[in-house]
């Protein structure tokens, strides 16, 4: 494969002001020009200034990758795009929820593992557990693949939350 | 009566209109915007147009704006009102076109209800405009809307809509906001980087084969920007040629003019394009009509790009020295490093290059054959050109053949005076821009040069030009064929029209008389100067029914995925067995 076309992941953090409809023009900007969202997040981080920030791991050739960023810094309501990878290095975490019903056994191995992967039970009731565990996106993999022969039955992933190492702000 | 110091809604988007400096809008009255008509009967400021369907309101808000530099506003009701606007919303998008659109909108207790004429216009128009705004608060109506022209003018010009439910229109509240407004994150890159442009200034210098290409950012940077870019040219002694937006940056006169360029242009231009070492791209944005076939585009250069949107530097092209910034103050700060360099360009590699491009313009690729007793349309566009290029003239297009011809054959010495659908490649654009042009310029000569299908898109504007004795003239090259489209089936299709053929056309001239204008016919090329000088004298709104040679097709074409040095430079040079490639467009 040409170095040109070779595909490769990026993680864009996207300050925005939190007005209606900007997470729409976000999405609209990746789904009308063809662009993968692979996780998406979002959440007011300043209120005083009405700013949320979007983190959005995607992936493309360099080429596109260059598009997308300065796609979204045309868009009127953001405020400043940051490519995570490149201007990097960050760190990378992912929260889930991850329940687990059942009894004897296999009810005693999911809360071992939970230990292991230092995940925190949250919720429990005589046949199931809720447990809350944070960590690279593999991590979350891993506990959620273990779990599968244990009585899973549902996950709910917060997609993830990037931020720059060092003292610099976004 | 209002309280004091507090405006009702409708009256805070009046004055926030007029102190933008607004005199005329376009628009088409409905049950969502009744407050703001109401508003707009009791004052007499600012103008409105009463179009006869939204799409036309829009066209013509863009044919004021592109042949004034002012942004132009349109005013429609909520739903459908809104919905038939999109057309013009895209079409002003692709083009980079300032336009305010205000639309009317179900009350804010109403919205998400499905209530009568209500339509989710933020969420329809936001693929369609640069940006859109919906007004939940009366007390943010005068900041948003001073807020949208700020966005729809500034960086890359492009459409806004404000989505106004009808509460907010009549409720009251402060006037807020004014036209100096600073935009909280919207800051569009207007100089461009001094290092950069003193690299383009040294690679210029030393080109060898160069050429400049240029397109609509330096007519919507302003006149100044074409008076630089004639400026720079000059002092380099390069060639130049532009894309169908750019027309009228450059003097068509000049001997530096190579004529336009891409699918339609002239050998001369494309062959430069194809052969240069450097290409100094401004105010373009390599769009696959200029560009063919990309992987055979222009390959041995070395590119320059100035573009106001970063995002179109690389999007198609690579190029070497990318410049974010417009394309006047570019330009401005190329002359100054140009000039205090001393640079000269190298005269005698130059020489050799224009020795080349004489070559290529001796081929004289927009020659053509007399067929019989015909009109030929080429023929029809040189003798317009003759007897109105004197003229205070402005000329807006439709979208095909006759688009393609009038820009090969119609001269512009001037910007502002071309307005053409370029990206979105509208039929039906024509004939309302031509209203638009001339209500900014109610004593210039405004020619919509036409096809029959095309005429027939929007031809319910024409009422709005007899309303408003809008002399207008719709100049439509009849061959009762889609003769661009046609054209394709001749080259890809082996001549399979299918759907092509313009059966039951109304007669042209009836149709204009039925309307409250005059209709003229020219059906032999002894007719043609006498009808254009009718047309000319007369002062009323004119259709003028040219029956030109039927089969006609437009030449020099790079056909879909072919290279610059592939032209076919008329019917002889057209394989039979060529095959439409569906993954280009």
């Amino acid at each position: 494969m040409a170095q040109d076309q070779a595909i490769f992941q990026h993680t864009i953090a996207v300050l925005v002001d939190n007005e209606a409809g900007v997470l729409a023009r976000v999405i609209g900007l990746f789904s009308g020009r063809g662009y993968n969202i692979e996780s998406l997040t979002v959440a007011e981080t300043d209120h005083d200034e009405g700013l949320s920030r979007i983190t959005i791991v995607t992936s493309g050739t360099s080429m596109v990758i260059e598009q997308i960023k300065a796609q979204l810094e045309r868009l009127v309501p953001v405020h400043r795009v940051q490519d995570l990878t490149t201007d990097g290095p960050c760190v990378e975490r992912e929260l889930a929820l991850v329940k687990v019903s059942g009894t004897g056994d296999a009810r005693v191995e999911s809360l071992r593992l939970g230990d292991a992967f230092r995940a925190r039970v949250i919720d429990t009731t005589t046949d199931s557990f809720t447990f809350e565990i944070t960590g690279a996106s593999s991590k979350i993999d891993a506990f959620v693949a273990l779990m599968g022969p244990l009585g899973l039955v549902d996950v709910s992933r917060t997609g993830i939350a990037a931020i720059k190492r060092g003292a610099e702000s976004l | 009566m209002s309280s004091q110091g507090m405006l009702e809604g409708a009256d805070i988007i009046l004055k926030a209109l007029v102190d933008q400096g607004v005199d005329t809008i376009f628009g088409y009255p409905g049950g969502a915007v009744l407050p703001l008509y109401d508003a707009l009967f009791k004052q007499n400021k600012i103008r409105h147009v009463l179009v006869r369907h939204e799409q036309g309101a829009v066209h013509a808000a863009e044919g004021y704006a592109r042949s004034t530099g002012k942004p132009g506003v349109v005013l429609v009701t909520s739903g459908p009102g809104a919905t038939n606007a999109i057309t013009g919303l895209v079409d002003a998008l692709m083009d980079s076109i300032p336009i305010v659109c205000l639309t009317g909108q179900v009350p804010t207790h109403l919205i998400g209800t499905d209530a009568f004429q209500e339509a989710d216009t933020i969420g329809i128009t936001r693929a369609a405009t640069k940006h859109n705004y919906l007004v939940r608060d009366v007390e943010d109506l005068g900041r948003t809307i001073h807020e949208a022209f700020y966005v729809a003018t500034s960086g890359r010009p492009g459409p806004v809509v404000i989505d106004l439910p009808k509460n907010i229109q009549v409720e009251e509240g402060p006037y807020t906001g004014s036209p100096k407004l600073k935009h909280k994150s919207y800051r569009p890159q207007i100089k461009g980087d001094l290092d950069q442009i003193r690299a383009a200034v040294d690679m210029i210098a030393n080109a060898k084969r160069p050429v400049f290409y240029t397109g609509g950012g330096i007519i919507n940077s302003g006149p100044a920007a074409s008076q630089l870019l004639r400026e720079f040219v000059r002092m380099t002694g390069f060639p130049i040629t532009s894309t169908l937006m750019g027309l009228g940056c450059y003097p068509a006169s000049d001997k530096q003019w190579l004529g336009m360029l891409g699918m339609h242009g002239t050998y001369e231009a494309n062959l430069a394009m194809h052969e240069c070492d450097v290409m100094i791209n401004i105010g373009a944005r390599f769009d696959d009509r200029i560009t063919g076939r990309l992987d055979a585009f222009s390959p041995n250069s070395k590119k320059i790009h100035v573009d106001i949107d970063r995002a179109n530097i690389n999007k198609c092209v690579h190029v070497d020295i990318p410049i974010v910034g417009d394309a006047g103050h570019v330009l401005e700060d190329m002359i100054k490093v140009w000039k205090s360099n001393v640079h000269q360009p190298n005269k005698d590699a130059l020489a050799d290059w224009w020795a080349k491009i004489d070559e290529w313009r001796d081929r004289d690729c927009l020659g053509y054959k007399q067929e019989g007793d015909e009109i030929m349309p080429q023929y029809l566009l040189e003798r317009l050109q003759d007897l109105t290029k004197d003229k205070d003239r402005y000329i807006t297009t439709e979208v095909g053949q006759h688009q393609m011809w009038a820009a090969q054959y119609l001269g512009f010495e001037a910007p502002n005076r071309w307005m053409t659908s370029g990206g979105l490649g509208t039929m039906g654009y024509g004939l309302p821009a031509a209203v638009g042009v001339q209500m900014a310029h109610p004593e210039s000569l405004v020619v919509d040069i036409s096809g029959d299908a095309s005429a027939m898109m929007n031809i319910q504007e024409f009422s709005t030009a007899v309303q408003f004795n809008l002399p207008i003239k719709v100049f439509i090259l009849n061959n009762s064929y889609m003769g661009m489209v046609r054209q394709w089936q001749d080259i890809t299709y082996d001549g399979r029209y299918a759907h092509t053929y313009s059966e039951a056309l109304p007669d042209f001239v009836k149709l204009a008389e039925a309307m409250g204008g005059v209709g003229l016919r020219m059906e032999k090329p002894g007719d043609v100067d006498k009808v254009i000088k009718e047309m000319i004298k007369n002062n009323k709104p004119t259709i003028v029914d040219c029956r030109v040679a039927v089969l006609e097709n437009c030449f020099p074409m790079v056909p879909s995925g072919a290279a610059h040095n592939e032209m076919i430079l008329g019917p002889e040079d057209v394989e039979t067995d060529r095959e439409d490639d569906p993954t280009l467009v």
